[in-house]
């Protein structure tokens, strides 16, 4: 089942020149000055931006959760918000039934995530394609389902009150200092994403998108490493949801719905399927767009606050569905491609034109 | 006991109305080989066309409902060449993803020129009850119902009669073969659109005649997913056997589980469908050759 | 004894048999082809061996235990690789990533060594990348496109490719299927060559289909005919080539 095609490789860079990758001098210019930038950043933009910030970096841990299940494996999911909405449940639910720290609150919404992705995941044997892209969203509207209406745990409609985690007594209730938790997670999780793609976990994972026989006969388990796919997907986006419970403060059905799995789709397409730089680029870009927007519509609204959130959400669904349309035509390997071709342009700038 | 029998008649007249919606569905399955996930956009769609052409310009609804099929044919057909015939061949992600982003461009454009508030279409439908029998049905349900059936017979007869249904049927089992004995595939592609998308819009404005019409109407369709599990996503008479199944279920549900369920139901029969028969009841499994 | 013995295998989809009580050995450290006119059985033989198929009666039989009921995906571990007739490579991935996936089975690393990557994992490619380097890429000649996606090489370099990757499984028996379908005869001596040092090198036993009757009746040690999904005879090059049963099935073929 080729349900991604042969159209998305990994590009040159993303692992090939693993062995390149921390010798190169400049590789590491470049990530101690990104690191320094991200350290920082907080220090010296506007509160708003720090929040923003703590907002994109979420989407990016979710977002390379998705790519690694839709993009990398070619399992194609629909349901992916639901799996932060299991991870926010999990993880407000243990920090406020069983009084446990975000140390362990957090994984623990990772790792429930995970065990209902490989719940999902464990047909993805025999149902295939379309299918499951159509089972995952079952899946999905099933979670809704559940969140709203088993109160007794989930608070229902109203939702789930999140205390603020604390840090040798200091309460992560500001959005700067929940920036020290995010984006560290944040990073971490990219780097682990990109090593899998250098190593026989994240090889077998792309044999399996392209060519499920060939893999067979070279001794990868199609159906182990589906389940691993689910699994580390489905963690991502719990470990995304548990952060968000802690940053938002609450937890309720309506940030987990069908639109914010779409949502999440669009920004892979955007960014780029199978890589995790177009990962993070997508997010951002995802996370960025409804922001600009809103400027646009205030601008076109004028000083009406109801009519310019309901213009808003339209806007956004415009936009969305143009981008996704947009890049699925014009430019299909997303954000990320461009950014290749401009870095190759770049090193050969002198001799090419 | 008659309270079942009751139920069980709302439900099965419900169940027409399903089959209408989901036969744009297996319309563009069967004859394009793709899902389209905006179908339930392109039915909001043409509700909302009937209803400025018939409240706005004042026209009489019989040639609203043709300017609607009009516009929706041309619409289907415009999608099929603009957006899916560049995306042939590519894979599924690419062509679902596609439709994904048209739907979310349909409803946030019909969202920024109509609004947001609830709009009301006159009423069509006979709203005078029917009895069969000593068992009252409400005369939307029923008429609907009677609509629907007749709407997806006709499509049902022209598939099966007609020239160009026959074309339609001869592109889907083989584009290779239909080319070879002259049929004008991408014609027949754009064509399959249109029709689905005239069938979609008629089921919108029912849909809107019954209920109410915002630009979350299409959301209704995905709930169709389980008609289309049951049936089968490329057989047309499956619809009428899903609609009818999911329609009664979903009564049944509503009237012995609480109302809460009903949304649920269809999805859960979507899963266990497919955890039981990976292709769907009578969907045909395809054969991987190496 | 033989490394890999087929007994009486019989496989029939719906109504239609493929292969017909079909018994056939290949011993250790030779090269045996496998014969026939199109639609003889050949592949079908092929995915019954590598497990795609499970055969309605008989067994297959490796290196001495009984692999009819098992797994595809198991057969690597015990020394089976096999290419495809229509490549069956990753497109999008480049010529090593290929490579390597084919030590997947050899490989040890589990998702957290993984994604932490320094120390155990990184090893672990690195010592890969450096056997691929000098025992494959070396004896197959493909230094100057190691680093090329694969969709982009040209089709010989493309079935070199693929027995790169079946070489990196570390087989005891390497099941090759038309391996030089569609070259021109450069290219076909080429592939003949490879196939020779890659025995020599490599001591594994070969298997091959092959339609072009030169290169089987000058590589084979051993050739199994088969004419609709039967076996029709076995034996040597020469024994082959004057049996009248063959010929009279070959009539008309080159």
């Amino acid at each position: 089942m080729n349900l991604i095609g042969p159209r998305i490789g990994v590009a040159p860079g993303d692992y090939v020149q693993a062995a390149a990758w921390l010798d190169s001098g400049e590789r590491r210019l470049g990530l101690a000055l990104l690191g320094g930038a991200l350290i920082a950043f907080p220090f010296v933009v506007s509160e708003y931006l720090v929040f923003m910030a703590c907002v994109a970096g979420m989407a990016v841990v979710s977002i390379v959760g998705l790519n690694i299940l839709t993009g990398y494996t070619g399992l194609l999911s629909i349901g992916h918000a639901a799996f932060n909405g299991i991870g926010a449940y999990a993880c407000a639910i243990a920090a406020a039934k069983f009084g446990a720290p975000f140390w362990i609150a957090i994984p623990a919404g990772g790792l429930a995530a995970a065990a209902a992705g490989v719940l999902v995941g464990l047909p993805s044997l025999r149902i295939k394609g379309l299918y499951l892209a159509i089972a995952t969203l079952a899946a999905q509207y099933m979670f809704l389902f559940v969140a709203q209406h088993w109160e007794s745990v989930t608070g229902g409609d109203r939702g789930f009150q999140v205390t603020p985690a604390s840090v040798a007594g200091v309460r992560l209730d500001s959005d700067f200092r929940l920036y020290w938790l995010i984006m560290p997670v944040t990073v971490l999780m990219c780097a682990a994403a990109a090593n899998l793609f250098r190593t026989r976990v994240g090889r077998a994972f792309i044999a399996v998108r392209e060519r499920d026989y060939s893999a067979e006969v070279l001794g990868i388990d199609l159906l182990r490493t589906k389940l691993a796919a689910f699994a580390i997907a489905s963690f991502y986006a719990g470990i995304a949801g548990a952060l968000m419970a802690y940053f938002f403060k609450v937890v309720n059905p309506e940030q987990y719905t069908f639109t914010a799995s779409i949502f999440q789709l669009t920004a892979i397409i955007v960014g780029g399927l199978g890589s995790v730089l177009g990962s993070v680029l997508g997010a951002l870009f995802m996370v960025a767009v409804p922001e600009l927007l809103k400027v646009a519509v205030s601008a076109f609204a004028g000083a009406d606050q109801a009519k310019s959130a309901i213009m808003l959400a339209s806007a956004r669904e415009l936009v969305f569905g143009l981008l996704i349309v947009g890049f699925l035509l014009f430019e299909p390997f997303g954000l990320a491609e461009i950014v290749r071709r401009a870095r190759a342009a770049l090193t050969l700038w002198p001799f090419r034109t | 006991m008659n309270l079942f029998i009751e139920y069980s008649l709302v439900g099965l007249a419900a169940g027409g109305m399903y089959a209408l919606m989901a036969l744009g569905f297996v319309l563009v399955f069967k004859g394009t080989g793709v899902f389209n996930f905006a179908q339930g956009e392109l039915m909001m769609l043409g509700a909302y066309v009937f209803l400025t052409v018939n409240q706005l310009a004042g026209l009489h609804w019989s040639i609203a409902l043709a300017a609607t099929a009009v516009f929706a044919l041309a619409a289907g057909a415009f999608v099929e060449r603009a957006i899916l015939r560049a995306l042939a061949g590519q894979p599924l992600l690419s062509v679902v993803m596609a439709t994904v982003g048209l739907g979310l461009v349909l409803k946030g454009a019909v969202g920024l020129i109509w609004g947001q508030e609830q709009r009301t279409l006159p009423g069509l439908l006979p709203r005078a009850p029917v009895f069969i029998g000593e068992f009252l049905i409400p005369g939307n349900a029923f008429w609907s119902f009677v609509i629907s059936m007749a709407v997806v017979g006709a499509c049902l007869a022209w598939f099966r009669f007609t020239r160009s249904g026959v074309a339609m049927r001869a592109a889907a089992s083989s584009q290779v073969n239909a080319y070879a004995v002259g049929i004008n595939v991408p014609r027949i592609s754009a064509l399959t659109w249109g029709l689905a998308a005239a069938v979609g819009g008629f089921a919108g404005v029912l849909l809107a005649a019954i209920n109410n019409l915002t630009p979350h109407l299409g959301d209704l369709a995905l709930s169709v997913l389980a008609v289309l599990i049951v049936g089968g996503l490329d057989s047309l008479a499956g619809v009428i056997v899903g609609g009818l199944v999911i329609g009664w279920l979903q009564s049944m549900t509503g009237a012995y589980l609480g109302g809460q369920y009903r949304e649920v139901m269809p999805f859960v029969v979507v899963l266990a469908v497919l955890l039981v028969r990976p292709h769907g009841l009578f969907g045909r499994k395809e054969i991987e050759r190496i | 004894m033989a490394l890999l013995e087929v007994a009486n295998v019989s496989l029939a989809f719906g109504g239609v048999r493929a292969l017909s009580g079909v018994s056939l050995e290949v011993e250790e450290g030779t090269v045996t082809s496998v014969i026939g006119p199109n639609g003889a059985g050949k592949t079908s033989l092929y995915n019954v061996i590598s497990g795609f198929y499970r055969p309605q009666t008989g067994a297959v039989r490796f290196a001495g235990g009984d692999v009819t009921a098992l797994k595809a995906n198991r057969r690597a571990a015990l020394g089976m690789a096999r290419t495809f007739q229509n490549i069956a490579l990753f497109r999008g991935l480049t010529v090593l990533d290929n490579i390597k996936l084919g030590a997947h089975h050899t490989l040890r690393s589990g998702i957290l060594a993984a994604a932490w990557y320094l120390g155990g994992a990184a090893r672990e490619e690195a010592a890969l990348t450096g056997e691929i380097e000098a025992r494959i890429i070396d004896l197959l000649h493909l230094g100057e496109v190691r680093h090329a996606p694969v969709a982009a090489l040209p089709y010989g370099m493309q079935k070199r490719v693929e027995l790169a990757r079946a070489l990196a499984m570390r087989p005891r028996l390497l099941m090759l299927d038309e391996p030089v379908a569609g070259m021109n005869r450069e290219e076909k001596e080429d592939m003949a060559r490879y196939i020779l040092d890659v025995r020599e090198e490599w001591g594994v036993t070969v298997l091959l289909i092959e339609h072009d009757m030169g290169m089987v009746m000058d590589l084979s040690d051993r050739i199994h005919v088969l004419n609709f999904g039967e076996r029709l005879a076995s034996g040597t090059p020469a024994d082959v080539r004057a049996d009248p049963a063959v010929v009279e099935a070959y009539l008309g073929e080159s």
